[in-house]
């Protein structure tokens, strides 16, 4: 048996913002709406995240819940390729990460 | 009637006119200026190194210039700032002539001190610090001694204490170095409400109160992936209007651009955090998974509920240490082939370093506009390939003189490059000294932190 599946962004059902913590870098995803929230609480997940940004040298991503304010953080450990001094890119706090997140595709049940 | 603690500066470099505009288009009881980002010391630093009386933020002092006129029409007005950076002392001898020459030279002016470890750090080591780096463990005597050639600053997370010391000495103008952002909000709040160092609670609100406005326009509009509905161009800055019951509502005056609401807040209150169930300031450790935010009316934005536990025993402390130098360089390329023709670019003048006698530690070639601002998650890689691209190449090693002939080898593309190149016009990049990053923590019982309130002529050299 198949059920139907569609995709979303990331970006259709949140907004984000990033910044830098020394070498690491954290992205805070509010999601638009409750139904938003479920769906990235079960497909936003930190391995999604970590892969998403695999080419970032990223080691590790944690996943924090924040259900009052329908938000998740993400800390993206070592990702800033030696942080806001020593980064050799053009973006040297994380600042784009949010942005780029929201192009994140989501599988979800076309019900959902 | 509520405490109204404002925000007109995020960081060193923020809009000039933001606190004029602020204090002139609402009533607040207390302006925050917040001019430190992580690094912001280890410049100040090598000012104060050049010359003993600068390491203060110079653009402090074209603010309080350009709100004298408020200062002396509304007596409620006092102004907490960590602009003092290296040097607090100096920066109120400054603040002095400015105030005097304004006819105020009897607002007394509060000055902390005790944050800079630099002249301890050996007595500090040699009471047991080891000063581990956060993130490595690695301990600070892993540097090659003497710790003078290398740590350019290294400064405590001072708390909201002196800040209400200072105000309970009267201090109009308080002006500190290192100290917890959130702080700069809490401190008023403390002298003002008198909770107990204790009412863990309060502390929270207040500081995720101070951590929401810290950021200046952050939570009014600004840094919004929805920017097409607010006008930044005269984004308004953000007032916090705290309750003695720790309550708040984040605001911005009336007429203002931008926008606070529910959405613009919790961004915020997201924003360069890490585990929300711990947000750690020197004054408490607070839980950011228990507050609410409601927006009430339009641009009013209530938030509530935070929670805290006991302040840890130890202050953060950010440490610089000097880690060669860098140099980035641009150039736009053109044509149906500017990528492969950027990337070949690039290249060309790596290999002329080295033929030159130097291989440079860590180098890196980027197209901006084909993808590098965020490696790897080409979005738009579904995009036509673009025509034109900026390549940007960057040079990272201990040796200045490597990094200057790194500067020196970008100009002779233009006429031995291939043809379509531009941007020659901005000359060689700059080598600037590269100051690394050392999280750290120390003991709070080691670094008593100073106060001293004295009317601002008092202070004149």
């Amino acid at each position: 048996m198949s059920t139907a599946k569609k995709t979303v962004k990331v970006g259709e059902l949140a907004s984000a913002r990033s910044g830098d913590k020394g070498n690491h870098a954290n992205i805070g995803v509010v999601a638009r709406d409750e139904a938003s929230y479920e769906i990235l609480l079960s497909r936003l997940t930190a391995v999604r995240v970590q892969d998403y940004f695999r080419e970032l040298g990223v080691t590790r991503v944690e996943r924090f819940e924040l259900p009052k304010v329908q938000a998740l953080n993400f800390l993206l450990y070592d990702a800033l390729a030696g942080g806001a001094s020593r980064s050799l890119r053009i973006d040297t706090q994380g600042k784009l990460l949010g942005t780029s997140l929201l192009d994140l595709v989501l599988v979800v049940e076309a019900g959902e | 009637m509520p405490l109204r603690i404002a925000n007109a500066a995020g960081f060193l470099g923020d809009n000039l006119d933001a606190p004029r505009r602020l204090v002139e288009s609402a009533q607040v009881d207390y302006l925050t200026i917040e001019h430190l980002a992580e690094l912001t010391l280890s410049i100040l630093a090598r000012q104060r190194e050049k010359n003993p009386a600068e390491g203060y933020t110079a653009d402090f002092l074209d603010v309080l210039t350009s709100i004298t006129a408020p200062l002396s029409q509304q007596p409620q007005l006092k102004i907490i700032t960590n602009a003092g950076g290296m040097n607090p002392v100096s920066c109120a001898q400054r603040a002095e002539k400015i105030l005097t020459a304004a006819g105020l030279g009897d607002i007394p002016i509060g000055v902390v001190t005790g944050d800079d470890l630099l002249p301890r750090l050996e007595e500090l080591l040699a009471a047991g610090c080891e000063f581990r780096n956060l993130d490595t463990g690695e301990p600070l005597s892993a540097f090659r001694s003497p710790l003078s050639a290398s740590v350019v600053s290294a400064n405590a997370y001072l708390s909201a204490r002196p800040i209400a010391e200072a105000l309970s000495g009267k201090a109009r103008l308080v002006i500190t170095g290192r100290v917890a952002d959130a702080s700069l909000t809490l401190g008023p709040a403390m002298q003002e409400f008198g909770w107990r160092w204790d009412d863990w609670n309060r502390l929270a609100a207040a500081s995720v109160a101070g951590h929401l406005i810290e950021c200046g326009a952050q939570v009014t509009g600004g840094y919004s992936v929805d920017w097409k509905n607010y006008d930044l161009t005269n984004v308004g800055y953000p007032i916090a209007e705290l309750e003695s019951d720790g309550s708040a509502v984040i605001t911005k005056p009336a007429s203002s651009g931008g926008a606070v609401n529910r959405r613009t807040v919790i961004e915020q209150l997201v924003y360069e955090i890490g585990d929300p169930r711990h947000y750690l300031t020197p004054d408490v450790d607070c839980d950011f998974t228990t507050v609410e935010v409601e927006e009430t009316v339009s641009d009013r934005v209530a938030v509530r509920g935070a929670t805290g536990r006991p302040a840890t025993d130890t202050y953060k402390v950010s440490l610089a240490y000097r880690d060669g130098y860098m140099a980035s360089g641009q150039l736009l390329v053109y044509g149906h082939d500017c990528v492969d023709k950027a990337k070949a670019c690039g290249e060309v003048i790596l290999k002329k370093v080295e033929q030159a006698g130097f291989k440079l530690a860590r180098t890196n070639i980027e197209l901006l506009g084909a993808g590098a601002g965020v490696p790897g998650a080409w979005f738009w890689r579904k995009y036509q390939p673009p025509g034109e691209v900026v390549l940007r190449v960057t040079a990272h090693d201990p040796r200045r003189e490597a990094v200057e002939r790194f500067s020196k080898e970008l100009a002779p593309l233009i006429t031995s490059g291939p043809a379509g190149l531009a941007g020659y016009a901005s000359g060689r990049p700059l080598v600037r000294p590269v100051f690394a990053y050392w999280p750290t923590l120390v003991p709070k019982e080691l670094v008593p932190a100073t106060v001293e309130v004295r009317k601002a002529k008092e202070w004149a050299l």
